[in-house]
């Protein structure tokens, strides 16, 4: 019994890092210019944590296979080094693996959180709410006009509570359904939610931020490659959670041009 | 030493049924009484689980009967967005609360940790029974909002403001359902603090003649343990889920800020701070994991050994690494936090002792494996649980690499990943933990032995079956699937929804193989074969009396102890152990000095 066990944990080390070894499923390609350094952190912990993972399964497995079901006669014997070899060799192995671990995942964390966007960011304004995502790009003035909650009503397409009668900067604001970005610029996302939770994430950008009720976030990116991708929910904000997305287009920056004064024109 | 359990409060054994079995004084009965209800909990949790993986794998499919649970929930039995995310708050709150909580710390504890210090009870009886009979209050009130209004809560079970706190506005269940689950966990709170108190006074101040703090089984070090965890964590929860009703009757905004606007409706708070619950819920919420999961420690060291027929290489190694994970525990906390929006430094600083942490962890899980080199394993189902367990937590325990640093968890965090994660190394390994204790003190506790091949069969499909549900996971999140949705509907998460039909039918099989521990329990406790005293061979005190123990656990004698607890490997009258109680001089290994 001893032995079977041993084959199973065995087998089953395996079977778990066969789709790890033939990245069955990876996450989607990156497009932005921070995520190679993410997706390296993540490899590199990946080894680090598949050695462990196979090294202590097989120990385990070893053992059980030799030393269940012996002779009552059997003498017990101690492992070489004892105690205190094991509490070196954790403290030294974990130790060493977790040390460096964090010290390198810092840079890719600084990366994304401790480098301020650069001047020429284009600021887009993002809004969470049950269940949706709304975005509003400055218009020719470049300045996004203040927002009123009182004023916000979802029958009059006011999502962002704006008061385009009274304030200047308001007037040439334009509000999407749908996230729009030049390719190769960089981006400053302004974050807010209107109502509970949620969070923006889109796994081909590498990011992934919650929307803080009460805080105005933000968040920098660049993205590297012209297509079509999602955004979705990832903090529980109610019943429709689960449909909470937008798509996000990559553009060239003359389709991106074209389309914001598409969009500029419906509003 | 100074016999201190003679400080014990006496009380008399009782006559009457109601004063026997339901308000009773005596610790067995009360931590029979948690594993009872435990024991519920973990089948409607199971159940909540089933009808939820069900909808995952196919969302439009009629479960026959669903109906009957909730009319609005499930109109022609198929479950809708909001119904779904209610049974999933409450198989989560179930489980963690009363599951997680009572089973392996409260049942075990209560019935184990004054036999093994050689008490005749707890040193305040009333308080004990107290809290068993507030836990089930705070269970009956956690499952009384199935039936009210429009339902459960749907907030998840770490309810989140300002989504638990706005009220009836938030959604299907947030009014009433919400109240409830805020009532009943702070309730639950109050059950566990005044189990912790009892737990922490018996430790201390009833040990029997010759029992020394370091000669306590691993055990009681680990209940010990706990309830240090238990007083602080609980104590911060409690007044959280105070100000959390207090924002949903008392017109308060302790978690509501400023301006929100839901339903095109201004609501009418201000002020309040929606990182404040997270900070207080995780802050409880972290230690919560280790009180679930070091009991388990405890539990699996002291089969092990019993049954590996040896001492742990270093008894005190592990008693200081569970004391280092309990102290880190509260420094950890963070890590849940790191894409809130609390300050980006703060994620650093939370970080580094999420990676330490894995240290003592690492090695208990060494010096177990270090032990079992050169051992004489026998085994048997509560031994191959135990192994199960090691196994488990390992293969749990490397994902938390992954989710300890920030950078990474930028692209992990409320995924899949994280959902298999906590599973593996906190759920089903604390669940292997309390396996591993039922089959080793069933006897004891019932004086009947339990069906050893259906333990194994039982065994064997757990194992198997646990790791073909809970792997698959952490692929999924590492594919970017999202945790918490009731159907995939972004375009790159459709081609994963196969591999959550596979999960399911894992989990319908793996789940089906526990009605074979039911009856093999149920069958056991009234046709089992009688348990003689001592069935394991083992050492430590409660081998030492009755099976099962009279009401006073030693039949009017107070024990003496002699030796450590885990005294194997040795050439005396009995064979190749020599029980703590026994004054035998035989030559054996010792730490203590």
């Amino acid at each position: 019994m001893g032995k079977f066990f041993a084959v199973t944990i065995i087998v089953i080390a395996i079977a778990s890092a066969i789709p790890i070894l033939r990245h069955t499923w990876d996450p989607p390609q990156d497009i932005s210019t921070h995520g190679a350094l993410i997706d390296r952190q993540t490899e590199e912990t990946m080894a680090e944590a598949g050695i462990a993972f196979l090294a202590a399964q097989f120990i385990l497995a070893i053992f059980i296979w030799k030393f269940s079901g012996r002779d009552k006669d059997a003498k017990i014997t101690t492992f070489p080094g004892g105690a205190t070899g094991l509490v070196v060799a954790g403290f030294l192995l974990v130790g060493t693996e977790v040390l460096a671990l964090g010290v390198f995942g810092v840079k890719a964390w600084a990366d994304v959180y401790f480098t301020p966007p650069s001047a020429n960011a284009m600021p887009i304004q993002v809004q969470a709410g049950q269940f949706a995502f709304y975005f509003r790009y400055p218009g020719p003035d470049g300045t996004l006009g203040p927002l009123h909650p009182n004023l916000i009503n979802e029958a009059n397409e006011n999502f962002f509570g704006l008061d385009t009668t009274n304030d200047a900067d308001s007037k040439d604001d334009i509000v999407t359904a749908e996230m729009a970005i030049p390719v190769n610029r960089e981006i400053h996302l302004l974050m807010h939610s209107k109502d509970v939770g949620h969070s923006f994430f889109v796994p081909e950008l590498r990011v992934q931020q919650d929307f803080v009720p009460g805080l105005d976030l933000s968040l920098h990116f660049t993205a590297t490659k012209i297509g079509k991708y999602e955004i979705v929910c990832t903090q529980l904000c109610g019943l429709g959670h689960y449909n909470m997305k937008a798509y996000l287009y990559v553009y060239s920056q003359e389709d991106f041009d074209n389309w914001l004064k598409k969009e500029a024109a419906m509003q | 030493m100074h016999d201190m359990s003679t400080q014990a409060v006496h009380h008399h054994e009782p006559t009457t049924f109601i004063r026997k079995h339901v308000f009773s004084l005596d610790h067995k009965v009360i931590g029979k009484q948690y594993y009872a209800l435990a024991l519920v909990a973990v089948l409607t949790g199971m159940v909540l689980s089933w009808i939820m993986r069900l909808h995952l794998g196919w969302t439009n499919l009629a479960i026959p009967g669903l109906h009957f649970l909730s009319a609005n929930g499930a109109p022609g039995d198929v479950m809708t967005p909001e119904y779904y995310l209610q049974l999933m708050t409450m198989h989560g709150t179930i489980m963690v609360f009363f599951v997680l909580t009572t089973a392996p710390f409260a049942a075990f504890g209560n019935f184990f940790l004054p036999i093994q210090v050689g008490a005749e009870d707890m040193p305040f009886p009333h308080f004990n029974m107290m809290s068993f009979w507030v836990t089930f209050v705070a269970f009956l009130v956690l499952i009384s909002s199935f039936f009210v209004g429009d339902g459960p809560s749907l907030g998840g079970w770490t309810q989140y403001a300002p989504l638990s706190a706005v009220g009836a506005v938030g959604g299907p269940g947030e009014g009433l359902g919400t109240l409830l689950w805020a009532a009943s966990i702070g309730i639950f709170c109050i059950g566990q603090l005044l189990g912790s108190l009892n737990f922490i006074t018996t430790t201390l101040d009833l040990r029997v003649k010759g029992m020394s703090m370091m000669r306590l089984p691993l055990t009681a070090w680990a209940w010990f343990i706990t309830s240090c965890m238990g007083l602080t964590a609980f104590a911060v929860l409690m007044p959280a889920c105070i100000l959390l009703i207090l924002d949903h009757v008392a017109g308060t905004s302790f978690f509501v800020p400023s301006n929100l606007v839901i339903n095109d409706q201004l609501q009418p708070h201000s002020g309040g701070s929606t990182l404040l619950w997270q900070h207080l819920f995780w802050f409880f919420g972290h230690p919560e994991v280790y009180i679930a999961i070091v009991p388990a420690f405890g539990i699996v060291s002291h089969v092990l050994i019993t049954n590996m027929r040896r001492p742990l290489l270093s008894h005190r190694v592990v008693i200081y690494s569970m004391g280092a994970v309990a102290v880190l525990s509260y420094m950890v906390y963070g890590h849940h936090m790191f894409v809130s929006g609390m300050n980006p430094f703060s994620s650093l600083a939370f970080s580094f002792p999420t990676l330490i942490i894995t240290i003592p962890n690492t090695i208990v899980v060494l010096i177990w494996i270090g032990t079992l080199y050169g051992s004489k394993l026998r085994i048997n189902t509560a031994s191959l649980f135990a192994l199960g367990f090691i196994s488990m937590f390992v293969s749990g325990g490397v994902s938390g690499f992954f989710l300890a640093q920030p950078s990474i968890d930028i692209m992990l965090h409320a995924t899949y990943f994280v959902v298999g994660h906590f599973h593996m190394v906190m759920a089903v390994a604390a669940i292997f933990g309390i396996f591993a204790g039922t089959y080793f003190w069933f006897p004891k506790m019932t004086g009947r032995m339990m069906n050893e091949t259906l333990g194994r069969i039982h065994f064997w499909l757990s194992f198997v079956g646990t790791y073909c549900i809970f792997m698959p996971f952490h692929y999924l999140g590492l594919a970017g699937n999202v945790r918490r949705y009731q159907a995939f509907v972004a375009d790159y998460m459709q081609p994963l929804i196969p591999v959550h039909r596979f999960i399911t039918v894992a989990a319908l099989f793996t789940g089906a193989a526990q009605v074979i521990f039911l009856y093999n329990l149920i069958h056991s406790r009234f046709w089992g074969k009688p348990a003689p005293d001592n069935p394991w061979e083992a050492t430590s005190l409660e081998w030492s009396t009755a099976t099962p123990p009279p009401f006073d656990n030693f039949g009017g004698k107070h024990p003496v102890v002699y030796h450590d607890p885990y005294q194997y490997g040795v050439k005396s009258s009995v064979g190749d152990y020599v029980m703590q109680t026994s004054p035998e001089q035989v030559a054996t290994v010792s730490e203590e000095k």
